[in-house]
């Protein structure tokens, strides 16, 4: 038995028979149970939504309160001008960056978020009035130390003045990187501003180490310098006319026109 | 080892045979999810599951594995177990996925499940190795709800998440001891409980591998 059992043919028999019925039954699992994940996942996100709007709380419907609260918008961000092209539930900006069509690459010095790939269109969810909205949140992503890291930010009304931010997918070191989920670390976003003065298109946002001063900087995380200087470039990238600088000028008035592109302020003005 | 019995292999893991306690397996993962109670009853459920039905399954082929690859088929069935085990979790317990994070993919690494494979289900029937499995995953769970138990009630003064010792900022009395929510306070828990546990059942202690020769003087050292 035992000398039938160590033949070649045996041993090529049984791991080949055993792969097949382990990737049959893993695969089985993973498709039937795809749909319900994606549900959690996707409540998931909207609960991160709302909480980076400080609007969650322990227990709630989350469903009905994004459904409420939150006005999911699609913005081109090369105008910073509402779309209409694409439907704000199911347009994905993630899969569109990677669309030649709907996407364009990025060249190495403008890349400072490490994202290779940049989506033409972004959904942006706004709180309250979607005319006038009380809060702008806007979905950031970029490289941390271990990889891609995914989440949003929320602005107020004035698209300057931060109200959080929070991090829904990253890969970041537990106790260190990965900190950037305690909700300690990102109390302390509240009130920051992005640009240091009115008339500036680039985001002075900034993690410093060893004690932030002033309104534009951030304690950066203690032990995770790589992790803090990838939120950094993030924030710079998505917050500068690259990424939803364009988008955040109409809600800064004090912007001059000049410095806005003349697009903006004619259907800005139309939109008034 | 007591007698081969379906009771016995039920029942000798959790107090005289227990997998962390004497034999010193899966103490990582008993570290690292004993944050609170209800983390640590889904990682033993998990453990459960998954030694029981690796252990059924090896036991199942037994005659048909070559000894050759025999850890590799091991681990592919463990392996394919814990996937299941995880795409259930995200399914059905989203946030506790989340809390449990990579613990229950390293469930794969687990010594226990890997060590009633080939220690028990490589030579028994598929019944009573499932039992076999039970058994140790039952023996995990109680060292884990255990620690659980008390770094959670000492740690953030709740059980299971009612608050039991209303905590100081929440306007209570109970200071909690941060020490017990940090991985390290596992360990001194585990070894409190094995002291107990060798306490209580004697034979649970070891021969000393070696002797100390006596009365050192302070002069021989120099």
């Amino acid at each position: 038995m035992a000398q039938s059992n160590n033949s070649i043919k045996k041993i090529l028999t049984v791991a080949f028979a055993l792969c097949i019925v382990c990737s049959v039954i893993v695969s089985t699992a993973a498709v039937a149970l795809r749909p319900l994940q994606q549900i959690n996942q996707e409540l998931d996100r909207k609960s991160n939504i709302l909480s980076v709007a400080n609007l969650y709380e322990e227990g709630m419907d989350v469903e009905e309160r994004y459904q409420e609260a939150i006005t999911p918008r699609v913005v081109d961000l090369r105008t910073g001008e509402y779309s209409e092209q694409h439907d704000p539930a199911t347009y994905n900006a993630f899969e569109a960056a990677s669309d030649p069509a709907s996407g364009r690459t990025l060249s190495g010095d403008q890349d400072i978020a490490g994202l290779s790939r940049q989506e033409h269109f972004s959904t942006v969810y706004l709180v309250g009035n979607p005319d006038d909205p009380e809060q702008i949140i806007l979905p950031i992503r970029g490289q941390g130390l271990w990889g891609l890291m995914r989440g949003y930010i929320s602005l107020e009304g004035d698209g300057n003045t931060f109200v959080g931010i929070t991090y829904y997918e990253h890969s970041e070191t537990p106790g260190l990187g990965a900190e950037v989920n305690n909700p300690r670390w990102q109390a302390q976003w509240d009130g920051k501003q992005v640009f240091a003065d009115a008339e500036s298109l680039d985001p002075a946002i900034s993690l410093v180490k060893g004690g932030a001063s002033g309104e534009t900087e951030v304690d950066a995380l203690s032990g995770a310098t790589l992790t803090s200087r990838g939120v950094t470039n993030m924030l710079q990238f998505w917050l500068s006319p690259e990424g939803f600088g364009e988008y955040l000028a109409r809600f800064r008035s004090e912007v001059s026109a000049e410095e806005v592109q003349d697009t903006t302020v004619e259907l800005e003005s139309e939109g008034a | 080892m007591s007698a081969v019995t379906p009771k016995g292999v039920l029942t000798t893991p959790i107090f005289k045979n227990n997998p962390i306690a004497l034999q010193i397996l899966g103490i990582c993962s008993a570290l690292a999810v004993t944050t609170s109670m209800s983390v640590s009853l889904v990682m033993t459920l998990a453990v459960i599951f998954v030694t029981a039905f690796s252990s059924m399954f090896v036991s199942l082929i037994r005659h048909h594995i070559p000894s050759s690859i025999r850890i590799i088929v091991q681990m592919t069935i463990i392996a394919s177990l814990v996937i299941v085990v995880d795409q259930i979790l995200k399914a059905f317990a989203y946030e506790m996925s989340k809390q449990l994070s990579v613990f229950v993919g390293l469930i794969i690494t687990n010594c226990i499940v890997m060590g009633r494979a080939e220690g028990f289900a490589m030579t028994n029937t598929p019944g009573l190795s499932f039992l076999d499995g039970v058994g140790n995953g039952l023996g995990y769970g109680f060292i884990l709800m255990t620690v659980g138990f008390v770094r959670e009630l000492l740690g953030s003064g709740s059980v299971f998440g009612f608050t039991v010792l209303q905590p100081v900022q929440d306007g209570g009395w109970y200071v909690p001891n941060g020490l017990l929510l940090l991985p390290p306070s596992a360990f001194f828990i585990i070894g409190l409980i094995i002291w107990a546990l060798r306490e209580m059942q004697p034979e649970q202690v070891e021969e000393n591998e070696f002797k100390m020769k006596e009365n050192t003087q302070p002069k021989e050292a120099v």
